[in-house]
């Protein structure tokens, strides 16, 4: 269920690198975390240009029943915001691992990635929940 | 300190924060944790919704149905609920354009009978029940001393002496102590009589024997007649018969919660099952506490534990019409006073822009000063923007008016509006 291109946090958000683009990487949240939310109606996301820290406050999702922070896998600085969740904030619900991603973002340190979980790992952290 | 001020510890809360010097983002340090979603890291750590206890000890008999048909469940009044089954937008849609099915059966079945069964809810309901024939219903509020609100109730009066009332569940034993201390002091029997042989008032809890089903949404006539030959459409707004639904004996009222048309469904609790199955194949979509919250907020009703509270009066949340002030009865002085003087506070509608909502306990500002505070907030799905309950001084109480809200640390501005924000299409 989790694809195994890409590597987990325990606050439930994936990191995926950008073959195309050296350095880059996309982020967003888990099926998991879409499917306790519920129906997601809002995103706070950071803007283009912002410095955003590993496992540190990023932005929020808001679903109709609660509101949660969303942290940011790695340190780093945005490079592009998913601007149809402005409008599609559901796409995160229907499609959070390809359509419903949250941020682009320039890696500060590829060692920070070492950190993170990978499908199966987060897959058995989830089963402990 | 005015008095009134003493009993509203929420605002006085607010306004004294008001005074010392700090953000506003630094005035709320805690949240209400209302229906805990998941044992997620950090996620669901706000979760926000009614007045829900830590604890889920009582199971309506439905419960193995809800689990079958996938709902999540969570705790709320000491039950185990569904908070939502096919998703809380689907759900809310259902309602306001065909059909949706809730068990309500957390809610309270109480009977009230006895000789002195009207006099009895005269003096501890602000509604008249002297005045309600048999075959109606009527909304009103128990109250305290002090003119506070203990509950607010649908009763119905089944015969001459004989009435059935639906306590919100979080509340039902403070409401059947309540009634038990009166029965006691004041209505313990006839002179002359043994009132353990024949009591002037008794009451019977009959929650867990029974089970409470609302169908509601425009196609609920539809869908409820097609189970009972028709009767069902036949009868007013706050009207109750008793029929066969699905061949099982039932009392339905056409009452609810939602603010559309509907029905609440009285029956055995062995014959529950039967007849929510027989709703859902009739096209009724189950529905879980998380659209009843909405729907009612979009409706301007009140929850118990939000803008309604022992501290918190009728009147001060805008509740007048469901208040005798002709009679005397237990909160009756204060609330007649109120109605007469009014009240600092006022309970308010708020709409703001955009899909970010405010939420229970976040502050209301007006130029930086706190005002008040919201009560109950959420995004509106039929609207399509973010709507709120709160109180707020009264002279910032007057709809048109332009507030800002707090909404974890952003200021946003907000516009006080009547309520309800949403009324069913005629």
């Amino acid at each position: 269920m989790n694809p195994t291109d890409r590597k987990y946090t325990r606050e439930h958000e994936w990191i995926k690198l950008d073959d195309s683009a050296g350095g880059q990487a996309l982020t967003g949240i888990t099926e998991y975390a879409q499917d306790q939310l519920g129906d997601i109606v809002y995103f706070e996301l950071p803007k283009v240009g912002d410095s955003v820290k590993q496992l540190e406050k990023m932005g929020e999702v808001e679903s109709v029943k609660a509101v949660s922070d969303l942290y940011s896998p790695v340190s780093g600085e945005v490079l592009e915001a998913n601007e149809k969740l402005m409008d599609h904030p559901e796409l995160a619900n229907e499609d959070p691992f390809e359509q419903g991603w949250l941020i682009r973002i320039s890696i500060a340190d590829p060692g920070e990635l070492e950190s993170l979980m990978n499908a199966e790992e987060y897959e058995a952290f989830i089963g402990g929940l | 300190m005015s008095p009134s001020l003493r009993r509203a510890p929420i605002l006085a809360q607010a306004l004294a924060a008001s005074t010392r010097p700090q953000s506003p983002q630094n005035t709320y340090g805690y949240h209400r944790v209302y229906f805990r979603v998941a044992p997620l890291a950090r996620y669901s750590q706000r979760s926000y919704y009614a007045t829900a206890l830590t604890t889920a000890d009582l199971k309506t008999v439905l419960h193995p149905v809800h689990l079958d048909l996938g709902a999540r469940m969570v705790p709320f009044g000491g039950w185990d609920m569904p908070v939502q089954y096919s998703g809380i937008l689907a759900e809310v849609k259902a309602v306001r354009t065909a059909a949706g099915l809730f068990d309500v059966s957390h809610m309270g079945r109480l009977y009230i009978s006895g000789p002195q069964s009207t006099q009895f809810l005269d003096w501890v309901l602000t509604g008249s029940a002297a005045t309600l024939r048999v075959g109606r219903a009527r909304y009103c509020m128990i109250c305290n001393d002090s003119g506070g609100v203990i509950d607010d109730t649908i009763f119905y009066r089944l015969a001459e002496d004989r009435y059935l009332l639906i306590p919100n569940a979080g509340n039902r034993a403070a409401v059947v102590d309540w009634f038990q201390d009166w029965i006691d002091q004041k209505f313990s029997g006839m002179p002359g009589t043994d009132p353990a042989i024949s009591p002037a008032v008794s009451m019977a809890d009959r929650t867990e024997s029974t089970a409470l089903i609302a169908c509601q949404g425009p196609d609920a006539p539809q869908i409820v007649d097609s189970l009972c030959g028709g009767a069902a459409s036949t009868l007013r707004p706050f009207a109750w018969t008793e029929v066969n639904l699905a061949d099982k004996p039932v009392m339905i009222g056409r009452t609810g919660y939602t603010g559309e048309d509907g029905f609440e469904v009285v029956c055995q609790a062995r014959d529950a099952a039967v007849i929510w199955r027989a709703l859902m194949d009739q096209g009724a979509l189950p529905c879980g506490l998380g659209a009843r919250d909405v729907l009612r907020l979009e409706a301007g009703l009140p929850l118990h534990g939000h803008e309604i509270d022992e501290e918190t009066t009728p009147i001060e949340a805008g509740l007048n019409r469901f208040v005798r002030f002709d009679k005397e009865y237990v909160g009756s002085e204060v609330l007649a006073k109120q109605n007469e003087e009014g009240t600092d506070r006022k309970l308010v509608g708020l709409t703001v822009e955009g899909r970010s909502a405010p939420r229970a306990e976040y502050p209301i500002l007006h130029q930086g000063e706190i005002i008040g505070q919201v009560t109950s907030g959420s995004y509106s799905p039929t609207l399509d923007t973010s709507i709120a309950m709160g109180y707020v001084l009264g002279r910032h109480a007057s709809p048109g008016q332009v507030v800002d809200l707090d909404i974890r640390g952003r200021t946003v501005p907000a516009r006080i509006v009547e309520l309800p924000f949403y009324t069913k299409p005629k």
